[in-house]
Parts: C-alpha cells; sequence; structure tokens
C-alpha cells in the first residue's frame, strides 16, 4: 500500500516538502546538540528536564487518545466509527514516533540506548515505558496496516488479528499510566507524588487526542473525497467534552488537597506555576491562558449548539488541544522541579535551539502522519469507487 | 516463490527476537545469577556495612570553613569549575540552614549563630535509594559490600531519571565537555565526558587505599567517617551521644549523612 502515498497532488507534495525542511532543520541543530552537549538547551542542574521529555508526555497522551475510537468500534460495536477507527490507530503510530525521537534527543548519551534492553532494570519505570511505548508502536502497526489492507481487498481481517486488536486497548491506557509512573512514583517531588496523576493524564489524553483527531477529520474532509463523517465527528466530540470536564476536575481535586492540607511541599509548586512564588512566575501567564482556553473548551463542548456548529468545535478542539498542551507541555514538567529539592528557584526557560529541534520532531511526526494517512485516505476512496 | 521472502523475513524477525530475549530473561529470572569471579577489597582496605558520614556543624563558622572541603573534593575528582549556572556541577557544597534541611525543620525563631552557620550538603548514600531504583540501566548502584552509592559513568545514558528521583538535588549532569574546565586533571581518577550524570562517591577510590574521604581528611576532624552498622565505630558513638538530623527521613530512603546542630 506504500505506492499511495507516493502518488498525490502537487499541495500534497508541498507540504511534505515544508514538513522535511523543518525535520532537516532540526536535525541540523540536533547535530549541534550531539556535538556540544545538552547545554544548548535551557536545562540545568535543577530542572532537569524539559521541553522534549514535556512534548513526550504530552505525546503519548494524544498516542493513548486513540483508543477513544477503537474501543468503541471493536467492544461496543459502534458501527460508525468503522471509518475513523484507522485514522486513531494512525494517528497513534505518528505520536509514537515523536515519543520516542524525543526520548532520544533527550538523551545525554543517544549512542548508549540500548543498554536499557543490554541490562535491563524491571524496577525503573523507564525500562517499562520503553517496553509498552514500542508494544503499542507495533501494536498499531500490525493492527492498522492489517484491517486496512484487508479493506482494500474487500475481504474481513485476519482472525489473529482480534486477539491483538483487545489487547492494544488496555495497552493504550498502559503507555499512560506508566508514563505518569515515571514521575508520580518519586519522593521528594511533591507535585507529582499524587495517586491521581495517571488518571489525570488519561483524562487530559481522551481530550487532547481526539479534539485532535476532530480537527484532522475535518481536514481529510476538506482536502480529500474521503467523508470522515459528520456523525463520527460529534460523537467524538462528544468524548472530548467529557474527557475535557474530567480532566479540569481532577486540576481541582489537586487544587483542593494541596491548598487545604496547607503542606508547603504540595502548595509551592501550584503557587510558582499560577501566582509565583518568591517573585518568580515565567509560567503564570500560560498557565491561565491554559485554564482559559480549557474553561472556554469546555463551554463550547457541553453546549449542543456550539458543539453542533463546524466553526466553534474547531475553536473547542483547538482550545482544548493547546490548553492541556500548555497544562501539560509546559507546567507539568517545569513545575515538578520548582521550587527544586532544596527549596531553591532556579527556572527553565526554553532556548530558541531546543525549539527547533522540538519543531523539527513534530515536523517528522507530521511527516509520518501525512503518509500514513494519505495511505488511509486513498483506499478508502479507492474502496468507495 | 512468494512465500519464501516471507519465510526469511520470519526467520529473522524469530532470530532478532531470540538474540533480544536472554538478556530481559535473565533479570526477570528469579534467584541470584550464577557464580561470579570474585574481586575481595584490597589489603588496606577499608571496609564497612554501610559507610556513613557525621557532620559536627557547631564547628563550621563561615563558608571559608567549608571551601578547604569542597577544594579537596573537587580536585580529586575532576570536578570542573563552570561559572555559567545552568552548567554547574558540584559534589559537595554549602547550603542555608533552611535549603539545607527544607521539609526537616525550618529558620523559625533559631539562634542567628545557628542560622547563618554554612551546611554541608552531598550525596547521602541512602539506604534506600529512589535514584537506583529509578536508573533504567542499572549505571547507577548500590555497592553491596559497603551501601556506597554509585555511578558506572561508562554505563549511564544520560535520561537524568536519577536527578529526578533523588529527593536531595546532589546529583550534576554534564550539559557540555567538563573538560576544559577542570584547571588541573588528575590522572588517577577518571574524567567525565559530556551527557553523563555524576556524584558524590564517598572517595570510594580512597577508601579502597586504606584512606578516608577526601573531605574528612581536609575538615580536621569537623566530619567524622563510619561504619554505621558497627557499634563500636565513632559515628556510632556519636549518634549515641548527641541528637542528630537527618534531611528529609521522612521520606523513607534512610539519609547516611548526619547532622548535629
Amino acid at each position: 500500500m506504500l505506492e499511495l502515498a507516493i502518488k498525490g497532488s502537487k499541495r500534497y507534495y508541498g507540504w511534505m516538502v515544508l514538513l522535511l525542511g523543518l525535520a532537516g532543520i532540526g536535525f541540523l541543530v540536533y547535530l549541534k546538540q550531539l556535538d556540544f552537549g545538552l547545554g544548548i538547551t535551557g536545562m540545568n542542574r535543577d530542572v532537569s528536564w524539559g521541553f522534549y521529555i514535556a512534548n513526550f508526555t504530552f505525546l503519548v497522551g494524544v498516542a493513548a487518545g486513540g483508543v477513544m475510537v477503537v474501543l468503541p468500534y471493536y467492544l461496543h460495536d459502534y458501527k460508525a466509527y468503522g471509518k475513523v477507527t484507522i485514522l486513531g490507530e494512525f494517528l497513534a503510530i505518528a505520536s509514537v514516533v515523536m515519543c520516542i525521537t524525543f526520548i532520544l534527543v533527550d538523551l545525554g548519551q543517544p549512542m548508549r540506548v540500548m543498554n536499557v534492553l543490554l541490562y535491563p532494570s524491571p524496577n525503573s519505570v523507564l525500562f517499562w515505558d520503553t517496553v509498552v511505548l514500542n508494544g503499542y508502536l507495533f501494536l498499531n502497526l500490525i493492527i492498522g496496516w492489517n484491517v486496512l489492507e484487508a479493506e482494500r481487498q474487500g475481504v474481513h481481517y485476519q482472525s489473529w488479528l482480534k486477539p491483538l486488536i483487545y489487547i492494544s486497548i488496555p495497552w493504550a491506557v498502559s503507555i499512560h499510566t506508566v508514563t505518569a509512573y515515571l514521575y508520580c512514583g518519586l519522593p521528594g517531588r511533591g507535585f507529582w507524588l499524587t495517586a491521581i496523576l495517571a488518571p489525570r493524564f488519561l483524562s487530559s489524553a481522551f481530550a487532547s487526542g481526539p479534539a485532535l483527531l476532530i480537527l484532522l477529520c475535518l481536514v481529510i474532509r476538506r482536502v480529500s473525497n474521503f467523508d470522515p463523517g459528520w456523525k463520527q465527528i460529534q460523537s467524538l466530540a462528544v468524548t472530548v467534552a467529557y474527557a475535557i470536564c474530567i480532566n479540569v476536575f481532577f486540576l481541582l481535586c489537586e487544587v483542593f488537597v494541596a491548598f487545604y492540607s496547607q503542606i508547603p511541599e504540595h502548595m509551592d509548586h501550584l503557587k510558582y506555576l499560577f501566582v509565583g512564588l518568591h517573585g518568580h512566575g515565567a509560567y503564570v501567564p500560560w498557565m491561565w491562558a491554559s485554564m482559559t482556553l480549557m474553561v472556554i473548551g469546555i463551554i463550547l463542548l457541553v453546549n449542543p449548539v456550539t458543539r453542533k456548529n463546524e466553526l466553534t468545535l474547531i475553536a473547542a478542539c483547538l482550545c482544548v488541544f493547546f490548553g492541556c498542551w500548555i497544562d501539560k507541555g509546559l507546567g507539568m514538567i517545569s513545575g515538578g522541579f520548582v521550587p527544586n529539592p532544596l527549596h531553591e528557584i532556579n527556572e527553565y526557560i526554553p532556548t530558541p535551539l531546543e525549539g527547533l529541534i522540538t519543531i523539527g520532531v513534530y515536523a517528522l511526526g507530521f511527516f509520518v502522519l501525512s503518509i500514513l494517512f494519505k495511505i488511509a485516505v486513498s483506499v478508502k476512496e479507492e474502496v468507495r469507487a | 516463490m512468494d512465500t519464501s521472502r516471507r519465510r526469511i523475513l520470519q526467520l529473522l524477525g524469530l532470530s532478532a527476537a531470540a538474540l533480544a530475549a536472554p538478556p530481559v530473561l535473565d533479570a526477570l529470572a528469579a534467584g541470584p545469577p550464577a557464580a561470579e569471579p570474585k574481586i575481595g577489597p584490597a589489603k588496606g582496605a577499608l571496609t564497612a556495612k554501610q559507610w556513613a558520614m557525621l557532620i559536627d556543624t557547631r564547628k563550621f563558622k563561615s563558608e571559608a570553613d567549608i571551601e578547604p572541603l569542597v577544594e579537596a573534593c573537587h580536585t580529586i575528582h575532576n570536578v570542573p569549575k563552570i561559572d555559567f549556572k545552568r552548567w554547574e556541577i558540584k559534589w559537595l557544597w554549602a547550603a542555608e540552614y533552611q535549603h539545607a534541611f527544607s521539609g526537616t525543620t525550618s529558620l523559625r525563631f533559631i539562634a542567628d549563630e545557628v542560622a547563618h552557620r554554612p551546611y554541608l550538603v552531598l550525596c547521602n548514600h541512602c539506604e534506600n535509594p529512589p535514584c537506583v531504583r529509578a536508573c533504567p540501566t542499572k549505571a547507577t548502584f548500590k555497592r553491596p559490600s559497603d551501601g556506597i552509592v554509585m555511578m558506572d559513568f561508562h554505563r549511564c545514558i544520560g535520561c537524568r531519571f536519577c536527578m529526578a528521583a533523588c529527593p536531595f538535588g546532589a546529583r550534576s549532569f554534564n550539559y557540555r565537555d567538563p573538560r576544559p574546565f577542570i584547571k588541573e586533571t588528575n590522572k588517577l581518577f577518571p574524567t567525565r565526558m559530556k551527557g553523563v550524570v555524576e556524584k558524590c562517591n564517598f572517595c570510594s577510590e580512597r577508601l579502597a587505599e586504606g584512606k578516608l574521604p577526601a573531605c574528612v581528611e581536609a575538615s580536621g576532624g569537623k566530619l567524622k567517617f563510619g561504619d554505621l552498622f558497627d557499634e563500636g565505630s565513632e559515628v556510632r558513638k556519636l549518634i549515641q551521644t548527641n541528637f542528630t538530623i537527618r534531611r528529609k527521613v521522612n521520606l523513607g530512603t534512610e539519609p547516611a549523612v548526619y547532622y548535629i546542630v
């Protein structure tokens, strides 16, 4: 089916060249980072994880979010999603590709990455994260590819795929749970040390992943002859509405526990993020922007009138996606490191260079996504014709 | 035949899986690994069940009392002196009271003299170290023979999970090549390369030669070093006869550095 990816319009080629260009710039800057070290980033002794790990965390969520179309279709026989499950699976693949790339660019000694398999350490959550992320990648690759191939041939997919499909559903939950466990099992990091971190990660995943999927479906409607379907988009919008409400609810639970208990180690990180601490507050405007975006998203999605209007639905999905991105991609990681274990404040501001590498990784991911979606859409067009 | 290519690919896949499986299975398998060659302690080496340090903070009046200790440590361990804050590397340093004992005790109503002393902080060589639990390659490990939390600089992949896991901020990362920032290289101790984590090693290399840690030696008796599980050790006696505190004991890591305040 790969041949479908190279037969495209000028617009498609232009888009791919743009993505390759951005990925190329990112790669050149990465060569610089490889040569100099991670010192080209804004990370430091106190904030030792930054933009890369934050985006990795966010994208694990987007990858897990794909399950929100897979689950209703395969477990509840919600037939309408038959048209879009492949998009959810392919979005998951592209997201996991970005996640793995973000991990790689974050390593100080990337050429030693195989040490994780050479000296497997089941006591380390990172070991398990490697296992579940790669597993999820292959599950979606195998399932997505074979189901699409079968659809193209006009036959039912192979029966041995069925167990893999069922496994892939809890597996999606596992990738984001394990990713949350990277953080919430660490003593002395009050901001992350909360049992609700994994559920919160999942709720924001099930909001941001399907929100992106809705936007992608709307794009596909415009640029191709394949219509993912308004009914499908509306069902997804309901999922996003529930998930974003739950996400904000979980966040408020955090705020309550921290501020009612008045334990400084839990309060101070939230204070730093939302009102600033001891005169430091680089993230304050961002965090309030995130809250505002999520609240606007809730209003637009809960209200049926705005949810059913394409324009306001687009606005709502953008609000949810970027609101979650700021919350998880900016605040969640930096917020956990500031103040540091000695209660000193050293802020982290990403540098332009790490910004370029980050854009490069996203470009690579969207390149993969475009190839996969192009194939999926072409097959759908073919089958319909 | 079309199936032949598929067959070869299947075989390749299976072989790859077979190659990757043994180390994974080994790690998950119960029971100790097969007998390994034993390396005993060197002649004259200092040994203990769990090394511990006792810092008599009453004897440190100003930063000037701390500096020679830091200097001794950083010189023999080739710790670079980088002024740019983001790239800073330190094994041993002076912190203010409220920072050193953050979450343990606070400044409120304490004597000026106590509040203004410099407090030496370093890796606590915890009995239950979260950094060791977090490391995905066992590049940082707790040495079973004497409880020192050590680093294998050549195995570290630079993921910095240990830095996030350490509740004492004891670890530094080489954000760039540290070698240009080492004034005089001590050829008896390795320098590090960019992209790996490092921290205090309780001078394991000196203990092997029967010497006390460099900071203890430079302190002129302000620091004591000994076996925590040896009832007769000086450290144990001092812990028994003085009121000591440790940093963040509430986290359950059991730090092996004790402070007399």
